[in-house]
């Protein structure tokens, strides 16, 4: 009757404890993030127009086809990782990052440039430094400024218009782009207009840009849905909102006529977005509680500065790279204290 | 009343409970097995000296391994009977191991040896300390420490751990409810030997007709000068570990490298004070348990199970139903897949899992980690384990020891939340076996080179010591010949002084200097 012994090996994980696991996975953590990105892109095609669903259909086909295949190159198993659904997060974070009536190769390029360049180069998901949808984004943004600055005007819906923009139609047309709020706040105080008679101009809407707060809206919506679920960490969005709003606040408070208000900065371009769904990328932000929150309220500092003095008008993608570079460090300096080393020992 | 102030350990988890397949019914006893097999080692610090042969007839109860040094706790026999073997079986422990056991073939009389209860007013503080030893009580939550030793300090907070986390298991449970009089009698016993000021007696809220017991027997006799209260923690794993316990009840965080008695507190299992009762109040060694049988099994519930009694009876008893893939020893976090069902239930075997692919699915295969942080928020001792895993798997043990894997008490949180699937606590494992090895291998080194360095010192002391008294005696014979000098001749003289030289040369050859041989990579030989 005496069973021969089995010794417990290291490979062998159903011999040795933990026994049991909770019912999680990345994969069911990535489809509840596209889930949470579609109240965005509900109000994104409300607004905007339907051209962005060409684009998610592209970068989707385009981001699986490219981690297939470097996976299959790099000797790796297919199939668990192409499931995974990061790769398709990706795509859709760079489809919302782009102007949504860019031609159809920028988008294939910058998801390329996503998943083979800033993901796969690095070592695949887990090892890559820096967000995928941030450097594919910046990398549009240096090497076609041009076409990565024509946003869809708001109000001409057209989808045909939109399909023959997209397919690298004639671009030249009035009336079919337009400059977005951060655009026109930035030209605007560059020629010495101040903020109220910027705000009333067409390209403003109640708080932010007209059309766009809808679908920060949405995203924030998303982000809610995320921390209701657990999904994400409430300590990046919260503190990125802080890093920004507060050094906008200040600014603001100082000289409302040169500095648009804490609100407008959160309502436009990007940033609940990033708050929600590219601060919270586990990969490459911190990974401490406290490097958290030095990493998001590092984006949101560096975001306000480069939208007021920098060259391009968005500036939260290069906030988060250059917080991506920090991460190690900060990593290194917020390791947390062990049981027993801890400061409260007794409150 | 007010409430306690209770404490947060950092981390924790909370898995589904499944206590309610087994805590439902009363202890049950087990029939008599064919025999039973008493492992000597039955505590984590010391091991017992067998004091009967093969043939001797024995009482339950009887004493038939003394402690062996002031570690070591005594094993009695569980049932009256025969000793029929002296040898090796197999342990519960991940190896499957042997170890030497006493094989009692009982009688079926269960005839008690005569029980001898010490008079509690009377007894002195040594006398009852030396009764828990030669009772063999360890400590019974898992990690069988010997109770003696815990309880001969002098502490001001003494913890009894009620607070059962683990899932499936309901021991304590059942032994708070049916026995809770016991069980406060032996906390009474307890706080007198450490001169505790207070007792707190830590419940998991997902307990609660076991807080209600408990509290009416401390209630109904709150005489003894010192306050006994019964508090109720939240439900949160791993708060029955000894010092999360320690931290939820009293504020104070114990380092791993550092005593709860130094800080003046003391943590005792539920089932531990039940058995300094039995045997103080009642005369009765420890001989038996109450273990939790359940999972994939028909009559899942807790039985006074004799100590000796083979796993593979009692699944027998409660008969495992088809699907049963393995058997686990402890909780299905921390516990272990028994490699064979003939090793006994010892002393700190507190649960018996029949595990099913159903009731624990197998391991989805391991994913890359994602860095989500997960595994650290869960971490009850604040570690990263994922900055342990990836030191780990790249064997970059410094990197594991800078993130303090030392620390880690493999309790499993961290792989339970590991949306990844990585079997994390068997990386920390295998790298702490590891870094246990290497550190052997450099202790060792270490002591070779110490021996080596210090056989070389006396080498070249002995020489230098040789070496003078050559000297020495080559300057007695020049003085002697000196002296002489009138009756030697010339030729003589030469003769003498060639001889000593001769014999200085000699030596010398036949003793090699010490640190001339290759590097000193092959020690030399020590010349007489
Ligand atoms: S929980 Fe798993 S995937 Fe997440 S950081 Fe920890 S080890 Fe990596
Ligand atoms: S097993 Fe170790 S690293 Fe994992 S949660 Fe427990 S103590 Fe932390």
């Amino acid at each position: 009757m005496a069973a021969q012994p089995r010794r417990n090996r290291v490979s062998d994980p159903d011999m040795s404890s933990p026994h049991i696991r909770k019912p999680v996975s990345v994969q069911r953590e990535m489809f509840t993030v596209l889930l949470a990105l579609v109240p965005g892109i509900t109000a994104y095609v409300w607004q905007i127009g339907a051209g962005i669903l060409v684009n998610l259909v592209l970068a989707s086909l385009t981001a699986l086809a490219a981690e297939a295949l470097v996976l299959k190159l790099r000797a790796r198993p297919v199939a668990i990782t192409v499931t995974d659904g990061s790769a398709l997060v990706t795509a859709w974070l760079v489809v919302l990052a782009l102007p949504s009536i860019v031609p159809w190769w920028l988008t294939v390029l910058a998801v390329l440039v996503a998943i083979v360049g800033a993901k796969h180069l690095y070592g695949g998901i887990g090892q890559n430094p820096f967000n995928p949808a941030m450097a594919a984004y910046c990398a549009m943004i240096v090497a076609y400024p041009a076409l990565m600055s024509q946003w869809p005007a708001i109000g001409n819906t057209d989808f045909t218009t939109q399909w023959h923009l997209i397919l690298g139609g004639e671009r030249a047309i009035d009336g079919l782009t337009g400059a977005t709020a951060l655009d026109a706040m930035r030209t605007g105080l560059r020629g010495h207009t101040d903020v109220t008679s910027i705000l009333s101009s067409s390209a403003f809407g109640f708080v932010g840009g007209r059309g766009w707060e809808w679908i920060a809206l949405g995203h924030l919506l998303g982000g809610l849905f995320l921390l209701a679920t657990r999904t994400i960490s409430w300590r990046q969005p919260l503190s990125f909102i802080i890093g920004l709003g507060l050094t906008a606040s200040v600014f603001w408070l100082i000289a409302p006529e040169r500095f648009p208000s804490p609100l407008f900065h959160l309502a436009s371009g990007g940033a609940m977005l990033a708050a929600f769904f590219i601060l919270t990328d586990p990969v490459t932000s911190s990974t401490t509680p406290r490097g958290k929150l030095i990493f998001a309220v590092g984006v949101g500092i560096i975001a306000w500065f480069v939208r007021t003095f920098g060259a391009y008008p968005e500036g939260i993608a290069f906030g988060v790279l250059l917080m991506n570079l920090c991460v190690p460090l900060i990593d290194r300096s917020t390791q947390p204290a062990t049981f027993g080393q801890r400061k409260e020992k007794r409150p | 009343m007010s409430l306690p102030h209770l404490f947060r350990f950092p981390g924790g988890i909370q898995p589904d409970a499944h206590k309610k397949e087994s805590s439902e019914q009363p202890i049950r006893p087990v029939p008599l097995p064919a025999r039973l097999a008493v492992p000597l080692v039955q505590s984590s610090q010391g091991s017992a000296r067998t004091i009967v042969t093969v043939g001797d007839k024995v009482l339950k109860g009887q004493c038939i391994g003394e402690a062996e040094g002031n570690a070591g706790t005594a094993i009695h026999a569980p049932t009256s009977g025969r000793v029929t073997e002296i040898g090796r079986y197999p342990m519960a422990h991940p190896s499957g191991l042997d170890t030497l056991a006493i094989v009692i073939e009982p009688d079926g009389e269960e005839r008690w040896i005569a029980r001898e209860p010490l008079d509690m007013a009377s007894a002195s503080h040594e006398e009852l300390i030396l009764r828990v030893q030669a009772s063999g009580i360890v400590g019974m939550g898992g990690a069988a420490f010997p109770s003696h030793i815990k309880a001969n300090s002098k502490i001001d907070t003494l913890i009894i751990n009620g607070a059962e986390c683990e899932p499936w298991i309901s021991c304590d449970d059942r032994l708070m409810r049916e026995r809770s009089a016991d069980i406060v009698t032996g906390a009474r016993i307890l706080r007198r030997l450490t001169g505790a000021r207070r007792v707190l007696i830590g419940i998991e809220d997902n307990k609660p007709e076991a807080i209600t017991a408990m509290k009416l027997v401390v209630q109904a006799a709150a005489d003894d000068g010192g306050e006994i209260s019964v508090i109720t923690v939240p439900t949160r794993y791993p708060t029955g570990g000894q010092k999360q316990l320690i931290r939820v009840l009293t504020g104070f965080e114990i380092a791993s490298n550092q005593r709860s008695s130094s800080f003046g507190v003391q943590c005792f299992n539920v089932g531990t004070a039940h058995a300094v009762c039995r045997a103080l109040v009642h005369g009765e060694a420890m001989v038996s348990r109450v273990v939790t049988v359940t999972g994939n099994v028909e009559h899942p519930g807790n039985y006074e199970v004799l100590l000796g009694t083979a796993v593979a009876d009692l699944i027998e008893l409660c008969v495992a139903k088809p699907g049963t893939e393995r058997t686990l020893m402890g909780g299905p976090l921390m516990g272990f897949t028994l490699p064979r069902l003939d090793a006994p239930i010892t002393k700190s075997s507190n649960c018996i899992i029949a595990a099913s692919n159903t009731l624990f699915p197998p391991a989805p295969p391991e994913q890359p980690c994602i860095r989500c942080g997960s595994c650290a928020q869960s971490c009850p001792t604040g570690l990263l384990p994922f900055e342990l895993y990836w030191s780990s798997r790249a064997k970059n043990y410094d990197g594991a020891v800078h993130y303090n894997i030392s620390e880690c008490i493999e309790c499993g949180c961290c792989a339970y939340v590991c949306p990844a699937h990585i079997p994390l606590v068997d990386y920390f494992r295998f790298a702490k076996s590891e870094i246990r090895a290497r550190n052997q291998e450099k202790r060792a080194a270490d002591q070779a080179r110490a021996r080596f360095e210090a056989r070389s010192a006396r080498l070249e002391r002995d020489k230098a010591e040789k070496a003078a008294r050559l000297t020495a005696k080559a300057a007695e014979t020049r003085a002697a010949l000196a002296a002489n000098k009138d009756a030697a001749t010339d030729a003589n003289d030469a003769a003498l002084i060639a001889a000593a030289v001769a014999r200085t040369q000699a030596q010398s050859q036949a003793q090699p200097p010490a640190s001339g041989q290759n590097g000193g990579a092959t020690p030399p030989e020590p010349s007489i």
